[in-house]
This record gives structure tokens, C-alpha cells and sequence, in this order.
């Protein structure tokens, strides 16, 4: 059974896609709230477009901004992404070419900004920033290490993310294989009816697992 | 060195008169015999980034900027590039270096501002012409995290350290495997909270060699400007600068031979007296 197989059975049975958005949602939310942030957002990297999606955002430019897409070199969401080394900038205003372009496109020009990579195995899925944290408080390397922690629980989220798009994408194809998802799916959806039919697939199914 | 080739992996009792050193180590090494006087004049130090902005009032005459990019099969070295900094980061990083080492020699080898895709081949290329031009320092404030770079890297790595030149690379503070950094031949940076540039310490527990400023550091940055930044990223370029200040004052001296007078004056050994 393939990856993408084994994915396209678990999200069709699952419906996973919106369970790790929600995930996704809940971690930019728990960020803001513990640096006392403005906003906080997720980005998910498009490798086939070479560009970063805003995935999830919490506080300023949440209701517009998800589904925004730039470069995936630009501004310092785009280094962190490419370096893989976590930054943190006090004061962006004083940069007169900072991203300008792409912070006033979403109608928010942070002052300071924490952004640190996502990192899951070998790669790298996108990018947390945590914008405009109390101009009072002095950022401090246990900070860092939270966002890191916090980096990685989102990488995790995001990768789920990614299986069960890549699932849903199997579900819909065409490929040999999707009609085995498409019978999980069906199954998954009938669970609840009463009528014999789905005990007598499964009992074909479980004929077949054997003749296979 | 000697004008005849010294055998490679042996030494004859009539050779070790061969292999004197042309420095005399003092009893105690100390700060003052390190860098004492030392302006990085001499020092050869490349910055592969994202670029420098050449005459940042920060950074100063940039020597040479040069880009590296794949096309292809083909890597292309374009040895005027005049693209500045994509970013800001490169020219943060030679900043520091300046800002401690004001007359080393300042190169930058653009690695990054092409996109993502390919970037860690572009990495990979910039660091090995990098080493073929002999730099003293190669600062590298990036990593990355594909495993099919690393043995490559590694290759590289131990070539660099072989061949004096020393790789100075940004340590992860994240639960990930990552390269350069955590190869023994080159060293490894990672950030203390103080605000001394001179302040570092020697790690005894590693892959992270050393601790250097890296929180709060008043950094150069794209148009002239100025940032108030935090990373490792900006405790690589302390140690790069330190090692160009010892290499102005001492060329002489191998990646092995520097590694042990960093260690022997680091805050935590001979240098918090």
C-alpha cells in the first residue's frame, strides 16, 4: 500500500484536512497569546509554485490573509524559510526595503517580529512569526527555545496537513489505486446505516484480502 | 612550510626538524598575544549569504560580490554581481565582522534570493568555490537540512579545514539534524545573552563549540539601515571576526592551531581572568 494510499483510506475515513487546519489555527492562537502578540501566522511552503501560502493566522490580517501567497525568497519569512536559522528583529521599520511591498499587501507593517522555520525530517514546510510582541519586554533565549518547541508541534500539524491534501488529491484522481479509497470513503460514510449492505461489502472485502 | 613534501602519514626521526613551527606559543596564551594590536588587515573572509549592500556606512568597501545559481545541470558563477543584498541578512552578518575586524578583506558569495527550489544546491556550489579561492574565514549564518548535502558537505568541510581554511557556521537551536554546523572540522556557533562582543565561551558539551552575542545585536541592514536583531545567525559573524583578528595577527596559525587559542582565551577558560 503506498503512502499516498494508506493516507487517501485514513483522510477519506478520517475528513482530516479540516481537523489539522483547526490545528494549525489553535497553535497561531496559543503563540500570540503566550508572547503577547499582535498576530502570529503560519506559512505553508508550495513547493511546485516556489511560494509561501499564509495557512493560518491569528490576531491583525486574520480575516483576509489566509490563502495569500508570495515568493518564497521574500522578506525575512522567505530567509528563515531558505537558511533554516530562526530570527528575531526588534524593530523592522528602521529597514526601509523590508518586505514593504508584501507586509502592505496584507494592510499590516509589523514593528518586530519572531520567525522561525518549520522544520519536519529533512525538510523544510514553512515558516511561524509571531509579529509585534510589547515593545517593553526584552526577547530572551528561553523565548527561542519556546518558539522552537512550538516550531516543531507546528511542523508535525503541518506535514498532517500536507498527507491528507495529498489524500484528498488521491481521492478525486484517477489513478488505479483511488477506487480503494473511494470504497474506504463510502464504507466510512455508511457506518451508520442499517440496511446490510455495508456488512456485505465487508464481507466481500474481507474475501478479496484473502484471494489477494 | 618546507621546500621538500613531507611524507603525508609518517614522520622520520631526521624530518621533525622539518615540521618546526614558525610560531613561538607563549607560556600563558592570553587575549593580548591573540588579537593585542590586530585589525583583521590581511584576513581574507567570506560571507555566504544573502548578499552585502557595498558601503554600508556598517560595513564598508565591499572586495567582491559574487552569485552563484544553477541552471540546469550548469552552475553559474557570476563574479560581478551587483544585485546587493536580497535580503539584509549577508550584510547584518558583515557588519559584525567589520565592526571587529574593520581591515579584513570582505567577500560576498550570494547564495540565497533565488527562490527555495534548489536553494541547497546553491549552497553547496557557493560554499565549494568558496573554498577553492582559499578564503581565510567563511562565515555560513545557514544550514540545511537535506540529507542527500551532507556527506557532501562533509567532503567540504574537512577539505576547508585541511587547506586553512576555517568555516565558521550557525549552530540550530531546534530539534533538527542540519549541516555544516554540526561537523567537527568547522566551528560551531550558537548565542549567549551578553552584550560584549569579545565575550564567548568554549561549550564542553557539543556539537555547539562556542557561545557568542547573539541576543540584541544592533545590526547593518538593507538601505543603510539599522536592526535590533536576535539568532545564532548573528553569533556566527562574532567568532568569524574574532578569527579574522587572530589570522591578521597570526597567519600562520591552522584551524586546528586557532580552535585551540579560541579555546584557550574563550570567557570560560584563559580569557575571564
Amino acid at each position: 500500500m503506498s503512502d499516498d494510499l494508506r493516507a487517501a483510506v485514513a483522510a477519506g475515513v478520517l475528513g482530516a484536512e479540516e481537523q489539522f487546519q483547526a490545528l494549525l489555527q489553535s497553535i497561531v492562537d496559543v503563540a500570540r497569546a503566550i508572547f503577547k502578540a499582535k498576530a502570529s501566522s503560519i506559512f505553508l511552503l508550495d513547493e511546485e509554485a516556489d511560494e509561501l501560502v499564509f495557512e493560518a493566522v491569528a490576531g491583525e490580517g486574520s480575516d483576509s490573509l489566509v490563502g495569500q501567497r508570495f515568493p518564497s525568497s521574500t522578506g525575512i519569512a522567505g530567509f528563515v524559510l531558505v537558511s533554516r536559522q530562526p530570527l528575531v528583529i526588534e524593530d523592522v521599520l528602521q529597514d526601509p526595503r523590508f518586505s514593504r511591498e508584501t507586509a502592505e499587501s496584507t494592510g499590516f507593517v509589523p514593528k518586530g517580529l519572531m520567525a522561525v522555520p518549520l522544520l519536519h525530517d529533512e525538510r523544510a514546510l514553512g515558516v511561524l512569526e509571531v509579529l509585534d510582541r510589547p515593545q517593553d519586554t526584552r526577547f530572551t533565549l528561553a523565548e527561542m527555545d519556546l518558539l522552537g518547541l512550538f516550531a516543531n508541534q507546528a511542523a508535525i500539524a503541518l506535514d498532517l496537513l500536507q498527507r491528507a491534501r495529498r489524500a484528498q488529491a488521491a481521492l478525486a484522481g484517477e489513478g488505479d489505486l483511488a477506487v480503494v479509497a473511494r470504497v474506504a470513503e463510502t464504507l466510512e460514510q455508511q457506518r451508520d446505516e442499517e440496511d446490510g449492505s455495508r456488512e456485505s461489502a465487508l464481507r466481500l472485502l474481507t474475501e478479496l484480502e484473502k484471494l489477494l | 612550510m618546507s621546500e621538500e613534501e613531507l611524507p603525508a602519514w609518517s614522520l622520520s626521526a631526521a624530518a621533525v626538524e622539518r615540521i618546526a613551527l614558525p610560531e613561538e606559543w607563549p607560556g600563558e596564551v592570553t587575549r593580548d598575544w591573540a588579537w593585542g594590536g590586530a585589525t583583521g588587515a590581511g584576513a581574507r573572509v567570506c560571507v555566504l549569504d544573502s548578499g552585502i549592500e557595498d558601503g554600508h556606512p556598517l560595513v564598508g568597501k565591499v572586495q567582491q560580490s559574487v552569485a552563484i545559481s544553477i541552471e540546469g545541470d550548469e552552475v553559474i558563477v557570476d563574479e560581478k554581481d551587483n544585485q546587493g543584498d536580497l535580503c539584509g541578512h549577508g550584510t547584518a552578518c558583515a557588519g559584525v565582522i567589520r565592526s571587529l575586524a574593520p581591515e579584513c578583506e570582505l567577500v560576498s558569495v550570494r547564495v540565497l534570493g533565488a527562490g527555495y527550489t534548489g536553494s541547497g544546491a546553491v549552497l553547496l556550489e557557493g560554499l565549494k568555490w568558496a573554498i577553492e579561492q582559499g578564503y581565510d574565514v567563511i562565515n555560513m549564518s545557514l544550514s540545511t537540512t537535506k540529507q542527500k548535502f551532507a556527506s557532501l558537505l562533509h567532503e567540504l568541510a574537512d577539505t576547508a579545514y585541511f587547506q586553512r581554511t576555517m568555516l565558521v557556521a550557525s549552530a540550530h537551536n531546534m530539534p533538527v539534524e542540519s549541516y555544516p554546523w554540526r561537523f567537527s572540522s568547522v566551528i560551531s556557533v550558537g548565542s549567549h545573552e551578553g552584550h560584549d562582543p569579545l565575550e564567548y565561551y568554549y561549550n564542553p558539551a557539543p556539537p555547539v563549540e562556542f557561545f557568542a552575542r547573539g541576543v540584541d545585536v544592533e545590526v547593518a541592514w538593507n538601505g543603510g539601515g539599522r536592526l535590533v536583531c536576535t539568532g545564532n545567525s548573528f553569533a556566527t559573524p562574532h567568532v568569524a571576526g574574532i578569527v579574522a583578528l587572530l589570522l591578521s595577527k597570526h597567519p600562520e596559525l591552522t584551524p586546528f592551531q586557532l580552535k585551540s587559542v579560541l579555546y584557550l582565551v574563550a570567557n570560560n577558560v584563559g580569557g575571564g581572568k
